[in-house]
């Protein structure tokens, strides 16, 4: 069974505004355990396509299955399965760290010792742990950043969507954050993340790159390359896209 | 789950640097002042008397004036020209004009007249005053008359049931409770719903299995607390500040008010529903918010509205609880008598909230 071995698999998956196609008939999947960059200018209709699979907006047409359920039917059961990380920062502002992975644990229906024992793991493994009863307002963004994901896979999802996690860090935390990203990939935790950085589409395992609303390419980094006869997945981007970042 | 969500919104809600004061210096102020301010009794009557008599019958009936409760001040002037100019600098409301005969009519006659001019500008004040000033003479009349023909034949005894005393303030502070319970309890977990929309939080909470129910039931029951918090406040005031207790049960007065918080809860979740922005769902709410008030009957009566004024108050549930606040306080109201208002706010609790639910979408 593909729904075995995929984590998601879509079939001609559309989501219409009006009159205007922002995600045209796409069909992909996404292995069990690995790392999916989903790559496109802005306005190629990345997020569109990224929130119809987290069961925040619902198909115009087409088929999406994501952790074995389908997203037009079963949207709150893929949601118990999932973790997300949205392009705005979305943790609560006015918490402590603590408390922000408290209430996250507690909603996905983790025990209180659970969450208390993952929370002080997790800290402690980003060093940390010092500033959990720190307000999450008074962090810096790559900190932000790098807890907003902690908290996106603290109930052990089994796919993680990650919108545009590294949007305005520096690059030595855009690193750090691809290093947190691997460490969930071998814990078996499927990742897909859009990005436009194209250096770290060189980090992923399979990338497909969208041009308004289509798939243009699919394949890993290094095919795309060969194929496409260039030296970085930056150029063979320009080639498909033509457009601009 | 529902557990971590309440305590969230009550951390939130504690770590606020201004609602935890707003929640208790609001009633207090609104307790301390509004029932003063919004005083329609008529008082501080300012009269000036033409005494064209200058005689001891003239004077005797200026000084029953000037001992009457409703007037201030009295200013004895030369002609009613004089007395005219005061009324449009605005030193006096009312002219009681005697005549110059005013005394030599009484001795001989056992009849006279006087005239009463008053200030109209605000018809009320006018009206009143006058009829004040009018009882004071007519008092007067029945004093001096020297003959039992001149006798009312008929005297009407009035008795203010309910409100003896006619005090104003016992008719204003359950309306005060009714604007209270509707902004804290309906307006501020709204604005917490629009101002997760824009902070972008919800999208986060949209993508877990958070059911929609429940996340609205968390942000509801703290402000419910509150709510009740604030009731407590405001009776304890309005028995320290102006002795006034409700007749009936405390149990009826909790009661219906947590009625009355579920429907303005619902009605302000409409609002966040149908909101994007802070300011958009400020400038909504303040626009129903004048409506409902100047429609419930809080500051004017009813029934002295035209008709398609009264059609609209019947679909403000503001209205309805007013009735039943002033029933509660004022005269004790036993459930059979509060039972068509109490059955409407039943119908609007169930109509908002059930539009809420439905309404409020996870998916964008």
């Amino acid at each position: 069974m593909k729904e075995t071995t995929h984590a998601i698999i879509t079939e001609n998956l559309t989501k219409k505004f009006g009159d205007f196609t922002a995600v045209d008939n796409i069909s992909f999947d996404v292995k069990r355990g690995e790392i999916f960059g989903f790559l496109g200018a802005n306005g190629a209709g990345k997020t569109t396509a990224m929130k119809m699979l987290c069961g925040l907006l619902k198909p115009t047409s087409g088929m999406g299955m994501v952790a074995g359920y389908d997203i037009s039917k079963n949207s709150e059961k893929v949601k118990k399965s999932i973790g997300y990380m949205s392009q705005r920062f979305s943790l609560y502002q006015d918490l402590k760290v603590w408390e922000n992975f408290r209430l996250f644990g507690g909603i996905y229906g983790l025990k209180d010792n659970e969450i208390a024992s993952r929370t002080d793991e997790m800290l402690k493994n980003l060093g940390f742990y010092d500033e959990r009863e720190t307000l999450v307002q008074s962090l810096p963004a790559g900190w932000k950043q790098k807890l907003a994901f902690s908290v996106a896979i603290l109930h052990k999802p089994s796919i993680v969507f990650l919108d545009e996690p590294t949007g305005g860090v520096d690059p030595a935390a855009r690193r750090q954050f691809w290093e947190l990203i691997y460490a969930a990939a071998e814990s078996g935790i499927t990742v897909f993340v859009t990005t436009h950085y194209m250096d770290e589409a060189e980090y992923c395992d399979r990338v497909s790159i969208m041009s308004e609303g289509k798939i243009a390419a699919l394949d890993s980094p290094e095919n795309l390359k060969q194929k496409f006869g260039c030296t970085t997945v930056e150029e063979v981007f320009h080639k498909l896209a033509g457009g601009v970042l | 789950m529902f557990k971590y969500l309440v305590e969230k919104e009550f951390k939130q809600i504690i770590r606020n640097k201004f609602l935890p004061k707003l929640i208790i210096v609001y009633p207090i102020i609104m307790m301390i002042l509004m029932p003063h301010a919004a005083n329609l009794d008529i008082k501080n009557i300012r009269v000036s008397v033409v005494d064209g008599a200058n005689s001891s019958l003239s004077r005797e009936l200026y000084r029953k004036v000037e001992a009457s409760d409703y007037f201030s001040s009295v200013e004895v002037v030369q002609s009613y020209e004089e007395a005219l100019q005061s009324v449009e600098k605005s030193k006096s409301d009312i002219i009681l004009d005697i005549p110059a005969s005013f005394e030599k009519d009484i001795v001989k006659t056992g009849k006279t007249a006087v005239y009463i001019a008053s200030n109209s500008v605000d018809g009320m004040r006018g009206s009143v005053a006058a009829s004040y000033l009018a009882t004071v003479v007519h008092d007067y009349s029945r004093q001096v008359a020297q003959t039992p023909r001149a006798m009312p034949v008929v005297e009407i005894i009035s008795r203010s049931r309910f409100n003896p005393s006619m005090d104003y303030k016992v008719f204003m502070v359950p309306a005060l409770i009714v604007m209270l319970i509707t902004i804290i309890g309906g307006f501020l977990p709204a604005l917490n719903i629009v101002a997760e929309k824009e902070a972008g939080t919800i999208e986060q909470m949209n993508v877990t299995p958070v059911g929609k129910f429940l996340f609205i039931a968390a942000k509801l029951i703290p402000y419910w607390i509150i709510g009740f918090i604030i009731l407590t406040i405001t009776l304890v005031l309005s028995k320290l500040l102006y002795g006034i207790v409700p007749v009936g049960s405390l149990a009826m007065f909790y009661l219906l008010s947590s009625l009355f918080l579920i429907v303005v809860s619902g009605f302000g979740l409409l609002i966040s529903n149908y909101s994007s922005t802070m300011q958009q769902a400020m400038f909504v709410m303040f626009f129903f918010l004048l409506i409902m008030i100047l429609m419930s009957g809080l500051f004017t009566p009813i029934d002295s509205m035209p008709l398609w004024a009264k059609a609209i108050t019947a679909i403000n549930p503001m209205r309805y609880f007013i009735e039943i606040m002033r029933m509660v306080f004022l005269k004790g109201g036993n459930l059979y008598y509060l039972a068509r208002p109490v059955i409407i706010l039943c119908g609007f609790a169930v109509l908002f909230n059930t539009w809420a639910v439905v309404s409020y979408r996870k998916t964008t």
